[in-house]
Formats: C-alpha cells, sequence, structure tokens
C-alpha cells in the first residue's frame, strides 16, 4: 500500500462520519423517549435514589489518594507503552541494536515498576 | 475520492456513511440478541429457564425491554451537574461506536482498514473510561461516585497489559492493521506462538468491559449498580447497549487477532459468506467463554483485581514483548515463543494459586482494624 497522504488519512473521513452517526443514534433515542414517555411534575423525582428519604448531604466528597497514584503510574506507563508502537513495527531480523536499545528502556521502566512495588504504591490500602 | 462498495463507485463520504449504517442494525440486532442469550445461558447455569414468556423461547424479550425502555420517563437528579450528566452517556458510547470503523467481519468487509488500527481501536476503547467517571461524578449520589472511580482505577490498570499483550501479537506480523494481521495467520493462528498473550488478552478484555469477575465498578451488591444507578429509561439502555456492543468489538478483534478470524483454517480464498460464518462461530466461542466465566467465578476484591494487574499481568507482558522481539531479532524459530508461553501460563496460574492460598497479609486491613480497636 502506497503511503501517500491519501492512504494514511484517507480512511479517517470514515471515522468522521462513525463519530457523527454515533451522536445522531443517541440524539434519536432520546428524542423519541421525549415523544413517547410519559413526564410527570412531581418534585421529589429529583432525589438522590428517589426513594422517599432524603439524602443528608451532597455526594462530592474527597477522593482517595490512592486513585492518583494509579492515575500517574498509569501515565508513566501508557506513554511509555506508545513509545514501543513505532518499535513493534520496524523491527526485523538482525536489528540488533534497536533490540538492546528498547531493552535498557524497558529495564528501566521495570526498574521504576520495582521502586514503586517496594514503596507500596501497588498496595491497595 | 471515490471508493468502491458493492461493485458501484461512489464517492468516500457517502460509501462511508452506508457501511457505518449497515455497521449500526447489525449491532442493533446483535446486542439484541447477545442480551437474550446472556440471560437464556446464565439461566441454563443456574438451572433455571431464562426468558420464556415474550415470544417463541422468550425470543422477543429484548424488543419488548427496548419497547419498555423508550417508554420509561427520563429522570435527572435535581443535584445532577446537568452539562456533565447528559453528556456522560456520548461519552460512552461513542468512543465503543467509533471502534466498529476497524473491526474485520470478514476479509474486506470492514468500513476501513486502518494502518494504524490496532492503536486506534485501543485509543478510542478507552476514552468510554472517562465516560463511566463523568457518570459516576454528575450523578450526585456517593454510590455512582465510587462506581466510576473504581471503573477508571480498573480500566486504567488492566488497559496496559491490554495495549502491551496487541502489541507483542502485532510484532509477530510486523503491523498494526488488522486486516493484515488476520492474513499474516493464514497457516497458523497467533494463538499457537501466544498462548500466554491469549490468556492475559481474555482477562484484560473482561476487565476492560467491567464484567464479572471483573464488575467491582457496577457490582449490585457493592455500589448499587455503579455509574448509572441515576440514569433511568433509554439513558441506561446507552450503558447497556455501549456494553455488549464493546463485547461483540472485543470478541471478534480477539478472533482476528489470536485465533486468525477469517482467514484461518480453510484460507483467503473462501467465499466471503464462509468467511462471516467462520468468524461468527469464533467469536461467539469467545462470548459464550465470557458468559460462562461470569457464571462460575466470584467476584474480585479492589485489592485483589488492582495487584493482579500490575504486579501480574503487567510484567509478564512487557517480559513477552522483550521475548517476542528477541526471537524476532536472532531470527529464532517461532517454536521458542510456544515454550515460554506455555512456561508463562505456568507462572500466571502460580501467582494466581498463591494469592488465593494467601487471603491474609494485607497490612492496610491489619492497620485499619488496630486502629478502630484503639479508638
Amino acid at each position: 500500500m502506497e503511503h501517500t497522504t491519501d492512504a494514511l488519512f484517507g480512511g479517517y473521513i470514515s471515522v468522521l462520519v462513525a463519530i457523527v452517526m454515533g451522536f445522531i443514534l443517541i440524539v434519536t433515542a432520546l428524542l423519541a423517549t421525549r415523544l413517547l414517555a410519559p413526564f410527570s411534575r412531581e418534585r421529589n423525582k429529583g432525589a438522590t435514589y428517589e426513594c422517599g428519604m432524603l439524602p443528608i448531604r451532597r455526594a462530592s466528597t474527597s477522593i482517595g489518594m490512592r486513585f492518583y497514584l494509579y492515575a500517574i503510574l498509569f501515565i508513566i506507563f501508557d506513554v511509555e507503552a506508545l513509545f514501543v508502537f513505532p518499535w513493534v513495527l520496524t523491527l526485523g531480523a538482525g536489528a540488533y541494536a534497536a533490540y538492546w536499545t528498547m531493552f535498557a528502556f524497558i529495564a528501566i521502566l521495570g526498574a521504576g515498576l520495582a521502586y514503586a512495588w517496594k514503596k507500596g504504591a501497588l498496595q491497595w490500602r | 475520492m471515490t471508493a468502491e462498495f458493492l461493485g458501484i463507485e461512489m464517492p468516500v463520504l457517502l460509501e462511508a456513511f452506508i457501511k457505518v449504517n449497515i455497521v449500526v442494525l447489525a449491532m442493533t440486532v446483535v446486542v439484541m440478541a447477545l442480551i437474550y442469550l446472556e440471560r437464556k445461558i446464565i439461566g441454563r447455569f443456574q438451572m433455571r429457564l431464562g426468558p420464556t414468556r415474550t415470544g417463541p423461547f422468550g425470543l422477543l424479550q429484548s424488543i419488548a425491554d427496548a419497547l419498555k425502555l423508550v417508554g420509561k420517563e427520563d429522570l435527572r437528579p435535581t443535584g445532577a451537574d446537568p452539562w456533565v450528566f447528559e453528556l456522560s452517556i456520548y461519552f460512552i458510547f461513542v468512543p465503543v461506536f467509533v471502534g466498529f470503523v476497524v473491526v474485520p467481519f470478514a476479509i474486506g468487509w470492514e468500513i476501513r482498514a486502518l494502518e494504524l488500527g490496532l492503536l486506534y481501536l485501543l485509543a478510542t476503547s478507552s476514552v468510554s473510561g472517562l465516560g463511566f467517571a463523568m457518570a459516576g461524578w454528575a450523578s450526585d449520589n456517593r454510590y455512582a461516585m465510587l462506581g466510576g472511580l473504581r471503573a477508571v482505577a480498573q480500566g486504567v490498570a488492566y488497559e496496559i497489559p491490554l495495549v502491551v499483550t496487541l502489541l507483542a501479537v502485532a510484532m509477530l506480523s510486523g503491523s498494526l492493521n488488522l486486516r493484515e494481521i488476520m492474513l499474516d495467520q493464514g497457516t497458523v493462528p497467533n494463538i499457537v506462538w501466544q498462548p500466554l498473550g491469549f490468556i492475559m488478552f481474555y482477562i484484560a478484555m473482561l476487565a476492560e468491559l467491567n464484567r464479572a469477575p471483573f464488575d467491582i465498578a457496577v457490582g449490585e451488591s457493592e455500589t448499587a449498580g455503579g455509574p448509572h444507578i441515576e440514569f433511568s429509561g433509554i439513558r441506561w439502555s446507552m450503558f447497556q447497549l455501549a456494553e455488549y456492543a464493546h463485547l461483540w468489538i472485543m470478541s471478534i478483534v480477539g478472533s482476528a487477532i489470536f485465533l486468525g478470524g477469517s482467514a484461518w483454517p480453510l484460507g483467503e480464498d473462501l467465499g466471503t459468506p464462509f468467511q462471516l460464518l467462520l468468524m461468527g462461530i469464533k467469536s461467539s466461542a469467545l462470548i459464550f467463554l465470557a458468559m460462562w466465566t461470569r457464571a462460575s467465578l466470584p467476584r474480585l476484591r479492589i485489592d485483589q483485581l488492582m495487584g493482579f494487574a500490575w504486579k501480574v499481568l503487567m510484567p509478564l507482558a512487557f517480559i513477552q514483548v522483550l521475548v517476542n522481539g528477541f526471537v524476532i531479532v536472532y531470527d529464532l524459530p517461532l517454536l521458542l515463543l510456544t515454550v515460554q508461553g506455555l512456561i508463562g501460563i505456568v507462572v500466571l496460574n502460580w501467582a494466581i494459586q498463591r494469592a488465593v492460598a494467601r487471603p491474609a497479609g494485607r497490612p492496610g486491613i491489619a492497620a485499619w482494624a488496630a486502629s478502630e480497636a484503639t479508638s
């Protein structure tokens, strides 16, 4: 396949069409329910759980610190996975330098993971 | 630019539009069928009958459900953040739906075989985690928020093993184009070279889909339904639609990448109807496996879940990439990969058994219990 701009980016026209169609699908469904579903003026229907018991406080509480830790770790490792993508595509028999460079890169990240593990960042508590 | 569809030359935009609409129709039918089949199959596993009343063998159950959901009032809690609440269903459904662009139903039967198809699929489908976070946060409900956070933490943790395992497979074909990966396994499917990769993909797939045993985010007994507690009627059904459409996509992609898709075992000269049938059989087998797992395994705890992703799957996935690279660079026989994969499965099994056999050893729980006792 020729790697012209057309071949590389032309396919993304269908991605655009799919995005628009996805939005249209949901909008249609919401319109259908607007037309078909009943609507009541009951005041209490907007309460949390709508079970009759009024909620005591708003739900916005503090978020556990551990979620941030995992999120930071995720960013590090996901960006790294992105670096591996082009390497994967160009790797062929005899590309020793490329292989050992990536080996060192992943080893350093492995050391990072080991450090996070030892520090207890991977322990859910 | 023009493109050909069914032998007719037409503008690319029109061709893409027609194909996307065909996928929309197929998706609706398949999702309804999957919901019905899941209820039937889980029913069988639990010695029940499942739906029987609506139509012959309960076949019309999903249609009846859909009609009921359309006719249900669309509620939004007064405390909810209106914009985020309204937008969250788009962020959950659209990224999953957009993934259909590269899904290879048969050879040449995708909307578009993008050169970076695999990267594209992984990138788009992970956006729906944001939708879960938005839904949970905007609902003004503590259980919804907890479920949303859990969904993100879990999706984020299993994203990396999923990406890296699929990368390891893409290495063998030297391409990210799903069509080329599929055609590359005309004689031997990738599962033979990557048995460990397949198992890790399957586990990470279940976690990404929030399916049992990884359903801590949406489990009824823990978070009372998770991010979609406050969603009713058609909005709630969008969550269902996204979940089952995602299951369908992942099963087709899994069978295309690991099981040879419609190229193996009969080659690419087979007629398209047979290719579709072959792909249907393989993806149905994966979907049945997912339902079987749901019926058989108890739900994981969140510390087990996160620990499993970060401490077991991640190192194994990276080791798999390095071993694959070694075999490719030094031009060694691929059979080595099979041996390594089988050893990897033993290691994986050992790690799981060890975790199961040693259920204590949670410093967090012990410290918490001690502080509770003193105060």
